[in-house]
């Protein structure tokens, strides 16, 4: 239930990040909640691409526009500034090439909006401090054994990776459970999302 | 049990083309009369936007649904098609005509030469799916259709699906190719080349006359035999038919023993008694020479249309692989054409076009909502 709460905050911070009647590509669009919602609120010309087929049944159900394939082998088909927004949300931690997607997504999209988990998200850091464990938290409910995450990294290590490649952060968004968090964000929020450009 | 069918069905043929106004081919042939046999499922709305246009395979026909008087095999994309189906009969007006230059009712070239009053046989010009498409064309006209819902087909289905976006994309509002490409390989050729020539050593073809005497049952047979092995999978055959023997009695050492050998002479047999070996020697031939990107590259030719795409492939599929159906996607992702692509994971190779009704049934009869919806919309 409680990471139900953090999924629909996190979609709630994108819709908020979005301009109504723009192109969305939402790269990793599972079962398709985050662009139907986008859709109907928005009425975005969404287009959603999702590795697996299950999702890609749900997605069509919806009548979402879904391609099945893997993000990971990058964005070449698209035309530069193809779409308004490229939507990575939460699928930027399990990609095996970041770096290759990510500036294919600034290439791609006028705007890039990434969520990903918090890995210095104070549950997480008093996990692994005090019990001598990974982090189990919210945002990073696995096991280190089933995870599908290959990145851990900080909302700050986000922000720094963003400094050094000159990409513009236009509006930084902090969640933890249902709350927006304003304070010391790296510490207190589980999930950052972000709104970049290049 | 899922409801019932269309029921009892019958094949309508549409004749056009005149002496004074032919049919002109792709190749500036001229071809008159043209009949083209053709079934319909469901009724035409008063606005006549809901027309589907079903396209067949190499070895389909008009027959999709249903059943014929005093026959008890359906159509040939029967769980497809009918109420409460995927090609719902309760909202949609279903059109599957047989292909120009088959032999099942279309003009073909067991068809008579008004000229000579003989069937045509080798006199039969070169078709293309390009006038498959343009014969299809002239049935949508004489229905009064302006815009089809969609074009859908599996295979040789699926280029025909592809020619009418490039053709006629004013004309469609969405296109459904499944295990298809935007142009066979030479592999895919090899594999025609094969049943043609199995056809034409076969010394009953005579170069194509034999429609007075015994056609060319064993060549047909043969290239029929090829044909299945490439719709099948090594998976799919394995748990069809194993190494299976049929039985233990060996009177000529070279009987069908196995499983498989039995059901490939089965099924060549069973071909001839509906099939034209010069229909097949013409249509695979179009296949071979269609190229979905002749003149221009195919995501200039959709390039600004306001048009829907489905693309389906099969995981197993090695005679039409998946990243065939990607290059498809590849060109509408470029273009900007909404498109949603799905790879069914089934074992049964290429013919799971005809098999997995379920995954199909799910992403079509969805696509279509959204296909007719948006038409509301806008």
């Amino acid at each position: 239930m409680k990471s139900d709460e953090i999924i629909k905050s996190d979609h709630k911070a994108v819709l908020d990040m979005v301009e109504s009647n723009s192109s969305v590509l939402d790269l990793g669009c599972g079962g398709g909640d985050l662009l139907e919602l986008l859709t109907i609120k928005k009425n975005v010309r969404g287009q959603g691409i999702e590795i697996d087929e299950q999702a890609i049944y749900r997605c069509v159900a919806k009548g979402l526009s879904v391609l099945h394939g893997d993000i990971d082998t990058g964005l070449s088909e698209y035309k530069d500034k193809a779409f308004d927004y490229v939507i990575l949300n939460q699928s930027l931690q399990q990609l095996k090439h970041v770096e290759t997607v990510l500036f294919d997504a600034l290439r791609v999209g006028k705007k890039v909006i990434v969520g990903f988990p918090n890995f210095a998200y104070c549950r997480a850091r008093l996990r692994l401090f005090f019990r001598g464990r990974v982090p189990i938290t919210a945002s990073l409910p696995y096991t280190w054994y089933e995870t599908p995450n290959l990145h851990f990294l900080s909302t700050l290590d986000f922000l720094d990776y963003c400094k050094e490649k000159k990409i513009k952060v236009e509006r930084k968004v902090y969640l933890a459970a249902d709350k927006r968090i304003q304070i010391l964000p790296n510490f207190f929020a589980n999930i950052g999302i972000f709104l970049i450009s290049k | 049990m899922t409801k019932a069918g269309v029921g009892t069905v019958e094949t309508n043929y549409f004749t056009f083309a005149s002496q004074q106004d032919e049919f002109i081919l792709e190749s500036k042939e001229k071809l008159c009369p043209v009949v083209i046999a053709y079934e319909t499922y469901g009724t035409l709305n008063k606005e006549k936007s809901n027309a589907v246009l079903i396209l067949h395979a190499l070895s389909g026909d008009a027959h999709a649904a249903g059943l014929h008087k005093g026959e008890d095999k359906p159509g040939w994309w029967d769980n497809m098609i009918g109420p409460g189906r995927a090609f719902d009969t309760e909202k949609y007006f279903i059109i599957c005509p047989n292909v120009l230059g088959g032999c099942r009712g279309s003009t073909g070239p067991a068809s008579l030469n008004p000229k000579t009053n003989k069937p045509y046989a080798l006199d039969f010009p070169v078709i293309t799916i390009g006038d498959m498409v343009a014969a299809q064309k002239a049935l949508i006209d004489s229905f009064g259709i302006d815009k089809l819902l969609t074009v859908v087909g599996g295979s040789m289905g699926g280029m025909q699906a592809l020619a009418w976006l490039v053709k006629y994309p004013e004309r469609i509002r969405s296109a459904i190719p499944i295990a298809t490409a935007l142009r066979h390989t030479p592999q895919q050729i090899a594999f025609d080349e094969v049943g043609r020539q199995a056809i034409m050593a076969d010394p009953d073809w005579n170069s194509g006359n034999y429609y007075e005497g015994k056609p060319p049952d064993r060549g047909l047979a043969v290239a029929r035999m090829i044909g299945h092995i490439t719709y099948m999978s090594d998976i799919s055959m394995t748990e069809k038919f194993g190494r299976q023997k049929k039985n233990n009695k060996q009177p000529f050492k070279f009987t069908a023993d196995f499983e498989v050998e039995g059901y490939l002479r089965y099924r060549g047999d069973n071909f001839v008694k509906r099939f034209d070996a010069n229909s097949y020697l013409y249509i695979t031939k179009a296949m071979d020479n269609f190229d979905a990107s002749q003149n221009k590259p195919f995501h200039e030719v959709l390039s600004g249309k306001s048009l829907k795409v489905l693309v389906i492939a099969f995981k197993s599929d090695w005679l039409y692989p998946a990243y065939q159906s990607k290059e498809i996607v590849k060109a509408c992702k470029y273009a900007g054409i909404e498109t949603s692509y799905c790879e069914v994971d089934s074992t049964y190779g290429h013919d799971a076009f005809l098999l997995e009704t379920k995954e199909e049934t799910h992403l079509i009869s969805h696509f279509l909502k959204s296909v007719s919806q948006k038409r509301g919309r806008a």
